[in-house]
């Protein structure tokens, strides 16, 4: 019968994962259905890569904390995507706001990242759920990096002469979760860190990710850990959680 | 002293070193942009590619783009080059190599035989003075076989790779998504799984049982833990049913380095994995993933554009006779490759010089959520790279890969290129395939459910 679309007994099974099986055919092709439902989960990850952070929204969603908003290198999202060496350091300009604070322990910054939804959504209520955790320390301004990834808090840490800096940033978003927000903890932050000396919290969202709580609590834990032994990176590493579900294709595991 | 110039339109056009030609005369990519070493004008870029053209492929025997004396992979380069298998082409320049290749006079046995007379570097320059449907002609007139439980690479065919990938390596998930597979008709180059933990218990318990489903059913495949290479080391000495050895590897020694391997290791790995003697129809028994970028991202890259170190990589692989290569062309990023054209060029290039080096040369068609591409795109290089005739693809449940947070193809696609085109499995699985009453003479997957519910019962 043309056009018929052939039918998987799949029911059981697919409660086991939750890869795409079962979903039937129409030929070799997906069933429409399927098909869009592909559609709308990629539609969904691409518009968290490309939609821009409504960083004012951002800073109101922060206070009371104080925030101070800078561009990185990037000046758009395109050439941002193209040149992760840009999004890394400070766009052209002396940024006076990032000096003349006293000293801290600890200082916050937002990064874009690869999903803005990630930001949006979940990075005022991460900072905000830290406040008890971190209490007895000095924490910093927030500082909100736009089109910024990782590693701009390096020299946005060393501005603020914080000892500790812990990134907020959108992670590259899957089919399945796309706001997913990362947390990297760098001690004495400067130029020049590589990525062997962070921690990072990964996988804080609302679809079996951490809570922004969970995540706090490792916030803080890494946080004191770092500050009272000088260090971050897999020195730390050894006594965290496990962080990484990537697996080992060793190619490409890029931030 | 060789003089890397030329005049073109009244301008002189000058390159530093045959490493400057090669990178100018790359057509454009974002990672070579990114590495600074791009051409600096679209000029520029045609004007290096004439360069690259009157160059006697004998330079390349001369002049190294990475040197002898501090890296490994250049070693291995000039000291397994066959001087008789290259006299056929001695006399060549790179632009007189391209003629001849896609020209009638190139029958693939001619080219075959070539393969260890060439070097990768000689491989990636002839491809830069390519356009696509030259890189298709030129690698079908290559093809490679290898073998293991099943035959790859015979005419005709197309294998494909089945990648059941788990968030948390739940063994029924695992085996949930090998059976969605399997009832498409996926999985003659190899079952493989990428961990999600990469411990040794883990990996183990994943070989063990990819191994106990293969025996129940009675599939001639081969399986795949795609654990680091010295993992597989020890897993092999506590007697594990490991069937392919898996290694990531790039074409510069730093780059290795940063995997954490060297030749040295694979030479361990690929004698403890031949001393197993698992291969009914072949003794190929190593597995290799490499991609255009991975070399800059580990900032081993000398200088060298990413097309010449993927097909250095493929050197790397050559070594070990492997049974399966494959590029993870769309995986690595935007930075590296920006869109789906270039993602398109590359994994063409990539099979191509893989097959002219003498590769069982397969593709990861695949892209990641930030790249300016889609499953269009993904449509138009499975389908160019089926003409091409490569060894096998990779196919995942609904384009999904819901461990490493990218897409590639789906099963669904491989039903697409061989219902579509006539391809077939290869022959060992096909005759599974047909016994199990999921294909029929032809090798045209059918409709019915009954083969499906058999295979599902017998899993229970």
């Amino acid at each position: 019968m043309t056009g018929e679309v052939t039918k998987d007994p799949w029911a059981r099974l697919r409660a086991a994962t939750p890869a795409r099986i079962g979903l039937g055919r129409a030929g070799s092709a997906l069933p429409v259905a399927a098909n869009l439902e592909f559609q709308f989960a990629h539609a969904r990850a691409r518009d968290a890569v490309q939609r821009a952070v409504d960083f004012a929204a951002l800073a109101d969603d922060l206070a009371p904390h104080p925030t101070i908003l800078v561009d990185s290198a990037a000046p758009d999202r395109a050439t941002y995507l193209r040149r992760p060496d840009l999004g890394r350091r400070l766009g052209p300009g002396d940024w006076p706001a990032l000096d003349g604070h006293p000293a801290s322990d600890l200082a916050f910054v937002i990064a874009d990242g690869l999903s803005a939804d990630a930001v949006q959504t979940h990075a005022a209520a991460v900072v905000r759920a830290c406040d008890g955790p971190l209490k007895g320390l000095k924490v910093g301004p927030v500082v909100l990096a736009r089109q910024g990834r990782v590693a701009i808090g390096d020299q946005i840490g060393a501005r603020l002469g914080a000892r500790l800096v812990v990134v907020l940033v959108g992670e590259r978003p899957g089919l399945t979760v796309a706001d997913s927000l990362g947390a990297y903890l760098t001690f004495a932050p400067r130029d020049g860190r590589r990525d062997s000396e962070r921690n990072c919290i990964s996988n804080i969202h609302a679809r079996g990710g951490q809570s922004h709580e969970q995540a706090a609590a490792k916030i803080a834990w890494l946080a004191r850990q770092a500050l009272a032994r000088g260090l971050t990176g897999i020195a730390l590493k050894d006594d965290a959680p496990a962080l990484d579900g990537h697996g080992q294709t060793g190619i490409g595991r890029a931030t | 002293m060789t003089l890397y110039r030329t005049a073109f339109g009244g301008e002189t056009f000058r390159f530093g070193s045959l490493r400057e030609t090669l990178a100018a005369a790359t057509p454009l990519r974002s990672g070579d942009e990114l590495a600074g070493i791009a051409a600096a004008s679209e000029t520029a870029r045609v004007a290096a590619q004439a360069v690259l053209a009157d160059l006697p492929l004998t330079t390349f025997l001369s002049e190294a783009v990475i040197p002898y004396e501090t890296d490994e992979v250049t070693r291995l380069i000039f000291d397994s080059h066959d001087d008789a298998a290259f006299a056929p082409v001695r006399s060549m320049t790179v632009g007189g190599f391209r003629d001849w290749l896609l020209s009638d006079a190139a029958t693939p046995a001619q080219v075959t035989a070539l393969a260890p007379g060439l070097t990768p570097e000689m491989v990636a320059a002839t491809a830069k003075l390519m356009r696509n449907r030259d890189l298709i002609s030129a690698a079908r007139k290559a093809p490679v076989t290898a073998a293991f439980r099943t035959t790859l690479g015979l005419p005709g065919r197309i294998g494909s790779r089945l990648q059941p990938n788990h968030p948390s390596d739940d063994l029924q998930g695992i085996a949930a998504g090998i059976l969605d597979g399997l009832t498409y008709g996926v999985g003659d180059a190899v079952i493989g799984i990428n961990p999600a933990t990469d411990n040794i218990p883990n990996a183990i318990a994943l070989i063990e049982m990819l191994d106990e489903l293969r025996q129940r059913y009675e599939i001639p495949t081969q399986s795949c833990v795609l654990t680091h290479i010295t993992n597989a080391i020890e897993i092999m000495a506590r007697g594990a049913p490991i069937d392919l050895v898996f290694q990531s590897v790039a074409g510069t020694e730093a780059a290795n380095d940063g995997f954490g391997v060297s030749l040295s290791v694979l030479d361990e790995a690929y004698d403890a994995a031949l001393s197993l003697g698992r291969g009914t129809t072949g003794q190929n028994v190593m597995y290799f993933e490499t991609g255009q970028g991975s070399a800059l991202s580990a900032d081993a890259h000398h200088g060298v554009d990413q097309q010449t170190l993927e097909a250095r990589a493929h050197a790397v692989a050559r070594r070990y006779r492997p049974l399966l290569v494959n590029t993870v062309v769309g995986f690595i990023g935007p930075e590296y490759l920006y869109d789906g054209k270039q993602i398109i060029r590359a994994g063409l290039e990539d099979h191509f010089c893989g097959k002219l080096l003498g590769l069982p040369m397969g593709v990861d068609v695949c892209y990641t959520n930030h790249a300016e591409a889609d499953q269009n795109d993904m449509d138009v290089l499975m389908t160019l790279l089926a003409d091409a005739g490569v060894t096998f693809l990779i196919a995942v449940p609904g384009s999904d890969d819901i461990m490493l947070n990218y897409q590639s193809l789906s099963f669904h696609d491989i039903v697409y290129l061989r219902n579509t085109f006539g391809l077939r499995a290869a022959p060992e699985f096909e005759a599974w395939l047909e016994r199990v009453g999921l294909i029929d003479a032809s090798g045209h997957l059918l409709e019915s459910d009954a083969p499906t519910r058999a295979l599902i019962a017998g899993a229970a």
